[in-house]
């Protein structure tokens, strides 16, 4: 299985087999398919991946919620949460 | 963006752990060499199976992905498929490590019908002769029926767990192919001087050249599996894939048979038990409060290794590592490749080193149901 190139102009979503867990740093995130653990490195990140579905666009969702002097970094963790399937493409 | 380490801030604890180990049984068939829980017989006080549930039902309420379950031989409990099944039910994955001796046809077949539960089978040598060597005769040989079994009802890759020793380093590239024939994935582990481990350690445990060995093997193969387990090899250059620091009562936890808590599966001794799940509050008050885990995710110093360009990278090594060998815990590995550990063992008085916890060494014996 190979994941869908990450364009924040398209839709995404949290994988359903995705869990996520609350922590003092952001999150633990655990798929449950592909039994892979990653860490989501602030609440912001958290929140961004939690909510992603409710928009039009990952971009949307990072214009929505991320200052603009970091969104870049967002981009390219949602990027990177792409490509190991944690979120995919709606 | 954060600025802390991100193993900084696991230092500290999390609030559930990221991988907990339940150890279902002390009961077991066999009686290895270097068990770290003296398995052999069953412990009356074992938890019940409403007890059991109960724990699971916590771990549910704490999100713990996934549980670890070993023994001693955890599918000689008699509820033992009632309860991966009652915890795969309430969202919390099961990776359980067997002998293979009860994976029958049957058993694979149900165990391939099941999508959150994934299957070590332990085997310490790539042939009967240096396998049973530690785990006993026909261990083997049951081992490889198991994995028979579980190719042949199309379970997937189920993991091959082997403790990486003197005797069967030299085996690595077999180890990789009898996997790869299975379509099985590799798990290696680092042998701990704990449990029966305490008295075979100085004759199993790898020599210097084979951990460079063993390490450059490893960078090769960033698909193996080793929980984490040879972090100390890092001071040899790039760090391995994984964590690299010791999760006991950080990130990590073990529950034992009769319910008591330790810091993690290598330490099973009253100095590192945080309590027990009978007691008030349960497991989750003793992960997030007790005394234990509280002091273990203070900042440490770097003590004896203070002054050792590689502390970064290998963080001084396994705790229960320097704690059964009677090393100090503020200073380095007994497998330190630098070699400082060697140069401290040898000055470890015969005797001193504390004993290994509670022990259950008299193995049980499997029956079949006749009469």
């Amino acid at each position: 299985m190979t994941s869908e190139p990450f364009d924040p102009a398209t839709r995404w979503e949290l994988d359903p087999k995705v869990a996520l867990r609350p922590e003092p740093f952001g999150a633990l995130a655990y798929h449950y398919g592909t039994r892979r653990l990653t860490f989501l490195r602030s609440k912001l990140l958290a929140d961004v991946v939690a909510g992603l579905g409710g928009y039009d666009s990952a971009g949307a969702a990072i214009e929505d919620r991320v200052p603009a002097p970091s969104r870049p970094a967002y981009e390219r963790a949602l990027a990177s949460l792409a490509r190991s399937e944690f979120i995919r493409a709606c | 963006m954060p600025v802390e380490k991100l193993t900084d801030q696991l230092k500290g604890g999390l609030d559930a752990p990221i991988c907990l180990t339940w150890e279902l049984t002390y009961g077991c068939n066999l009686a290895c060499i270097h068990c770290l829980s003296s398995s052999g017989r069953r412990d009356p006080r074992e938890l019940s199976t409403a007890e059991a549930r109960a724990v699971i039902d916590e771990l549910h309420d704490m999100q713990v992905f996934y549980v670890n379950i070993g023994g001693g031989e955890p599918t000689i409990r008699p509820d033992f498929y009632e309860l991966i099944d009652y915890s795969v039910e309430r969202g919390v994955g099961v990776k359980f490590s067997t002998n293979g001796s009860t994976i029958t046809a049957a058993r694979a077949a149900r165990l391939a019908g099941s999508d959150y539960v994934d299957v070590q089978i332990s085997i310490d040598g790539a042939d009967e002769a240096t396998n049973d060597a530690v785990r006993g005769r026909g261990s083997y040989a049951a081992a490889r029926r198991a994995m028979d079994h579980l190719a042949a009802a199309g379970f997937g890759p189920f993991k091959i767990s082997v403790v990486m020793t003197r005797q069967n380093i030299p085996q690595l590239d077999r180890f990789q192919e009898l996997a790869d024939g299975y379509g099985a994935q590799l798990r290696l582990t680092r042998l701990r001087p704990s449990g029966r481990g305490a008295d075979t350690w100085a004759q199993l445990h790898p020599t210097q050249e084979q951990q460079v060995q063993l390490y450059r093997w490893l960078v090769d193969r960033p698909g193996v599996l080793t929980g984490d387990s040879f972090f100390h090899l890092s001071a040899l250059g790039e760090p391995l894939p994984g964590l690299n620091l010791c999760g006991a009562g950080r990130v990590v936890c073990l529950i034992d048979p009769v319910g008591d808590v330790y810091a993690c599966p290598f330490v099973l001794h009253p100095e590192f038990k945080a309590g027990s799940v009978r007691d008030p509050g349960g497991f989750t008050v003793l992960w997030r409060e007790s005394e234990l885990f509280t002091d273990l995710r203070r900042p440490t110093s770097a003590g004896a290794c203070a002054s050792c360009g590689s502390y970064d990278a290998c963080q001084g090594g396994c705790m229960a590592a320097k704690f059964f060998t009677g090393l100090p815990l503020d200073g380095p590995d007994p497998e330190c490749v630098m070699g400082h550990g060697e140069a401290l063992l040898a000055g470890v008085p015969a005797g001193s080193a504390p004993a290994p916890g509670p022990g259950h060494s008299v193995p049980v014996t499997l029956s079949s149901r006749r009469r």
